[in-house]
């Protein structure tokens, strides 16, 4: 039987450039997305085709998702957004297709797109408020003899903002896949061994379908949650000191 | 309803009892109702809730447990780059990584819902 863990085994397809398995989904990701969304724009119909209200769906969720946590400035960040939400819900359904490698299951994918957040939020922070954006870490009300304490851990709070931020991500992804290979492979193990045991093979069949579905939520939500939280840091970058 | 016979009595003028015993029997009979309606709407709601809160309650021990250790991995690694830039091994790792724990908690709090945004007063 096949060890849970090889399936995020990374494998070069092109060793001379360092194109991995990874490389190629990740390619494969944003094939898909900028291939269906050209696809589906196409006619720029006034009543949209089914293909178009699906993206146009798309565009009003995030959207609005941006406004209700950044407000209509945070709208300049829209393509940012829009750009993770695609990237990040692409692969995660990628992977769920038997066979698939699942791109957001490597931590250092899930951690260089939570960067790319906190880099954007202190840059734009930065040269908007200046050195009023480290009000960030000065909360008002506090005593004066608690205050280094606290900016101290308010700065450890926002540099785990971007490890929290990928490691919910990766960790989900990761467990689920780990979770539904076990159970596929009790499959195999119970109808290996033959006899009454084989009997119970679909018991653990039953509770991978249950898992399967419970993945697809989990792979929406986890690009959602990525999302929301994205949208809120960035609200932090427009408005410091809330 | 309560809001037109209390400002009577405010006004002065004092309820007779038989307007008292009236509205006393009407509030026991709004309250045995309300009781039956709250207990029947928990009744309606438990039922289908109870098989879908493992996935919602799995996913909250995701999220919160992810808050905190990155609480504690951020500590650790702010405290490993002091370290290195002062040369101060390992004190700065010792101290930081305890800091990470507050840091964690805070964020397990905000996260949870129980400390609100930045702000440490209750002026909000």
């Amino acid at each position: 039987m096949a060890s849970p863990i090889e399936q995020f085994q990374i494998k070069p397809i092109i060793p001379v450039i360092n194109f991995t398995n990874s490389s190629l989904f990740m390619v494969g990701a944003v094939a898909v997305i900028v291939g269906g969304l050209m696809l589906a724009t196409r006619k720029r119909a006034i009543v949209p085709g089914r293909a178009q209200s699906v993206a146009e769906t798309l565009h009003d969720f995030v959207a609005g998702t941006l406004r209700d946590a950044a407000g209509e400035e945070g709208m300049k960040f829209f393509p940012l957004v829009f750009s993770l939400f695609m990237f990040v819900f692409t692969a995660n359904m990628l992977g769920m297709i038997p066979g698939f490698f699942t791109v957001t299951s490597q931590v250092i994918v899930t951690f260089s797109l939570a960067i790319l957040v906190m880099g954007t939020v202190v840059i734009y922070g930065l040269l908007k408020h200046g050195t009023h954006f480290f009000g960030l870490f000065v909360p008002s009300g506090v005593p004066v003899w608690l205050l280094p304490f606290i900016v101290v851990i308010e700065l450890i709070s926002f540099i785990s903002r971007p490890v929290s931020l990928s490691l919910r991500l990766f960790a989900n992804m990761l467990a689920g896949h780990i979770a539904l290979k076990v159970f596929g492979g009790f499959v195999a193990a119970l109808l290996g061994a033959g006899g009454a045991l084989a009997i119970l093979a679909p018991l653990p069949l039953f509770m991978a379908v249950a898992l399967m579905a419970l993945e697809f939520l989990v792979a929406a939500l986890q690009a959602y949650v990525f999302t929301v939280l994205t949208c809120i840091y960035l609200n932090d970058a427009l408005h410091p000191g809330h | 309803m309560a809001d037109p016979t209390k400002r009577n009595g405010e006004d002065g003028r004092e309820p007779t009892s038989s307007d008292d015993a009236n509205l006393t029997a009407r509030l026991k009979s709004l309250d045995a109702r309300l009781d039956q309606a709250t207990a029947q709407r928990t009744k309606i709601t438990e039922a289908p809730s109870r098989s879908k809160s493992d996935s919602k309650a799995l996913g909250q021990a995701f999220r919160l447990s992810a808050e905190f250790v990155s609480g504690v991995v951020a500590g650790g690694i702010v405290g490993w780059l002091v370290d290195h830039l002062f040369g101060i091994s390992p004190w700065g790792l010792i101290v930081c990584i305890i800091l990470g724990f507050c840091a964690g908690m805070l964020n397990l709090l905000r996260a949870a819902g129980l400390v609100k945004g930045a702000r440490y007063d209750e002026k909000r």
